[in-house]
């Protein structure tokens, strides 16, 4: 059957036979270096106009509907614009680091793309550790941040620097122990073997209610550690203008705002990978016809609609809830979630050593 | 222009001017141009981290000297230039300066304009609070509340279009009544947008009035208490969320309001979440105004006979009118010409900012922005 870890093969063993190994490895190289940022570009237009499309079904408006069929090319036309926009850099600004931010910020995002598996057999690198190496990667996101805010000599930036700072170094603890919980239950860090173990049906399913919290925990956290609202803080534009990419224009713009997005496809990549079952298809325990028939839906499919469905969730949040406040932020994670998701931590342990899952 | 810059930039040092001369105080210009100002507002904030510490309000950006240009104009023409000031409730100030102008000339209005008159201003209140309603939300993150009042508004906005002539400054009153009869469709019109508004009202209360974010965004945040409101000179919904009692509706009743039937809405918490629950409620007292009075429009004119050219006895008049935001006050001082020698306008939004330093300090930046939604500013209401 066509998949994409079929023309991935055909392309190893055609280049293998054509070129050396040394050559061979770098052509790869190069071939999966421009996927992901031609991935990098496309999810970004595609999210783009995707939550300006569900924003405006939820403020009973059209949206976007004028560039191409129902103004499905506006995000290109905004990233063309942008693209011959002038990069201004502010008199005061350290000039170095401010141009630097944007990078970090999007070497951060491709970086992430690394252990993600998109469909069966179809992974950059199955590292054994790639769980850990996502939690890891993600957290020198907050210092692209902080470097903006800082570099940008504007105070807004700063503010909205210092709030994310705090945000996402507390965020990530609940995010890291929620995705624990998936790690002691599987018993490996690495992505594809986490995949393969709900194979006869996904962990939101079989890990009982403990599992559904650190599910919920981990949509929670996750949304704050991209910065999306409620928990948008640090650009909270009623308070702080734009927060740390204040002054920020042109290119360097586009490239925070795609990293957002990419980042926020990440998140959720990571989260139905772990939660629902990554490109696993809906499969239930002993049914062999039914889970033959959920097999012929090519693997993909499955992948993507997991992760648009709860980057779906993260936009509905966005445009239902008003903003917390930095205090209330913060209290949020110390006292409720972190709490909530070690003794969750401990009770979805102590499941698995008593094999009292599914 | 920019007298402030310089003293922002030694102001941490200089004790006269804000800053407490402590290093770790910071301090940042909100606004003129600013999201959260909804309008040209400049505050002057010092901060230590994220804790307010002074708020100070720089006004005089859309200062158009609206009251000096009175002077110059006629006592019919004046009434249209005060649709600017509050822009979003110009159907009331239209009202106060109408009803000064006509305690002057002594005419007696006749109760079709009375009744007119005061539908109108309870649809212009409706849709001042709806707009309200949207950008409180948004001054706390919600984007979403915005458009939701925004459908509800544009029903008042075309049914002022269609009698008015315009959606937005009405300019509908003249001295003695009102300019034109009402439109053959705005009863329907009307009757037609309650019944949205009835349908629509639970929304309100599930997108935001409900939400735990934001109750915990309003409640405790924001304090007034009774005494500082009227020590500050609040009125409107501000000065009632703490309790006092200040309806100018009730208090010194004006065309029919005495015979009408309708609660001053109250509230004794005196924080952010009580000045919402008054304009929420308020807006339901309002429906319910209409409610009395559409069915029931007299027959007759809809304008008293005035002379063409209007001319004030010599002496000093005054009338106050319940506008969207407070108390608005009409004073005006005739030497018995065809134009008023003096002018003043006492508008709610300048007493009302005045307590925003008062209520702000000690919260937090995120806050502050909550605050000035519950007080409900529109800036060229401010300057004037």
């Amino acid at each position: 059957m066509w998949s994409f870890s079929h023309i991935a093969n055909e392309m190893h063993e055609w280049l293998s036979k054509t070129f050396n190994p040394t050559l061979t490895l770098i052509i790869e190289m190069v071939i999966a270096g421009v996927a992901v940022i031609g991935l990098f570009a496309g999810l970004g237009l595609v999210l783009v106009i995707m939550e300006r499309k569900v924003s405006a079904w939820m403020q009973i408006r059209l949206g976007p509907n004028r560039v191409g069929p129902k103004g499905m090319l506006q995000s290109l036309a905004d990233t063309v614009k942008l693209l011959v926009k002038e990069g201004l850099t502010p008199d005061g600004a350290d000039k170095f680091l401010f141009n630097l931010a944007p990078f970090i910020a999007m070497i951060v995002a491709m970086l992430l793309m690394a252990p993600i598996a998109f469909a069966r057999d179809f992974q950059l690198w199955d590292m054994n550790i790639g769980v850990l190496y996502v939690s890891a990667v993600s957290s020198i996101m907050v210092i692209s941040i902080l470097i903006a805010g800082w570099s940008s000599n504007n105070k807004y930036s700063l503010m909205g620097a210092m709030r994310s700072g705090a945000q996402i170094v507390s965020y990530e603890l609940s995010a890291g122990l929620s995705v624990l919980a998936i790690v002691v239950l599987t018993g490996s860090l690495q992505v594809s073997d986490i995949i393969q173990s709900q194979k006869d049906g996904w962990w939101i399913f079989k890990g009982h209610i403990p599992v559904i919290i650190a599910f919920v925990t981990f949509i929670i956290a996750v949304t704050a550690e991209t910065n999306r609202a409620p928990f948008d803080l640090a650009e909270a534009e009623s308070e702080l203008t734009a927060g740390f990419h204040t002054e920020y224009s042109g290119m360097k713009f586009a490239l925070f705002f795609l990293a957002e997005y990419v980042n926020v496809f990440i998140v959720c990549a990571i989260g139905a990978t772990l939660f629902l079952g990554g490109w696993m298809p809906f499969h239930i325990g002993n049914w062999t016809d039914f889970n033959h028939v959920m097999d012929y839906i090519p693997s993909s499919i499955w992948f993507f609609g997991k992760t648009f469905f709860l980057i779906f969730v993260i936009m509905w949040f966005r445009w239902t809830f008003p903003r917390l406040r930095i205090d209330q932020l913060l209290n949020l994670e110390w006292k409720y979630l972190l709490p909530i998701s070690m003794i969750n931590l401990v009770v979805v342990t102590a499941m698995a050593i008593l094999k009292w899952h599914f | 222009m920019y007298r402030q810059t310089e003293i922002i930039n030694d102001a941490s040092q200089n004790p006269s001017l804000g800053g407490s001369g402590e290093t770790g105080d910071l301090i940042i210009n909100v606004g003129p141009q600013h999201p959260a100002t909804h309008g040209v507002l400049h505050l002057v904030i010092t901060l230590n981290g994220e804790t307010i510490k002074k708020v100070e309000p720089h006004l005089g950006f859309i200062h158009r000297s609206i009251e000096k240009m009175c002077e110059s104009l006629s006592y019919r023409q004046f009434i249209y230039v005060t649709s600017r000031m509050d822009y979003l409730s110009s159907h009331i100030n239209n009202h106060a300066c109408a009803l000064c102008v006509e305690k002057g000339l002594q005419v007696e209005i006749p109760p079709r304009a009375q009744v007119i008159r005061v539908l109108m201003d309870e649809l212009t209140r409706i849709a001042s609070h709806e707009l309200w309603w949207g950008a409180m939300a948004m001054d706390l993150g919600a984007f979403t509340p915005f458009f939701h009042a925004f459908r509800e508004r544009e029903s008042i906005n075309d049914i002022m279009e269609e009698t008015c002539g315009a959606r937005l400054t009405m300019n509908y009153i003249v001295p003695g009544g009102v300019m034109q009869d009402l439109h053959p469709n705005f009863q329907n019109k009307v009757k037609a947008f309650m019944q949205l508004y009835k349908r629509k009202i639970h929304e309100y209360d599930e997108l935001v009035t409900g939400n735990i974010i934001f109750q915990n965004r309003m409640k405790n945040i924001g304090y007034l208490s009774p005494e500082d409101a009227i020590s500050y000179g609040c009125s409107g919904p501000t000065a009632r969320g703490s309790g006092v009692s200040c309806d100018i509706r009730k208090i010194y009743p004006y065309e029919i309001y005495d015979k009408l039937e309708f609660d001053e809405v109250l509230e004794t918490a005196g924080d952010s979440f009580a000045r919402y629950m008054i304009r929420i409620r308020e807006m339901q007292q309002s429906i319910r105004i209409i409610e009395q009075l559409i069915d029931n429009i007299p027959e007759g004119d809809f304008q008293a006979k005035t002379k063409a050219v209007l001319k004030l006895p010599k002496g000093d008049f005054y009338s106050r009118v319940e506008t969207a935001r407070g108390e608005l006050g009409v004073y005006i001082v005739s030497e018995g010409g065809t134009t008023p020698y003096r002018i003043k306008f006492r508008s709610p939004g300048f007493s009302n900012l005045s307590v925003l330093d008062h209520i702000a300090r000690g919260s937090k930046l995120g806050d502050l922005v909550a605050m000035m939604g519950t007080l409900d500013l529109v800036i060229p209401d401010i300057d004037r």
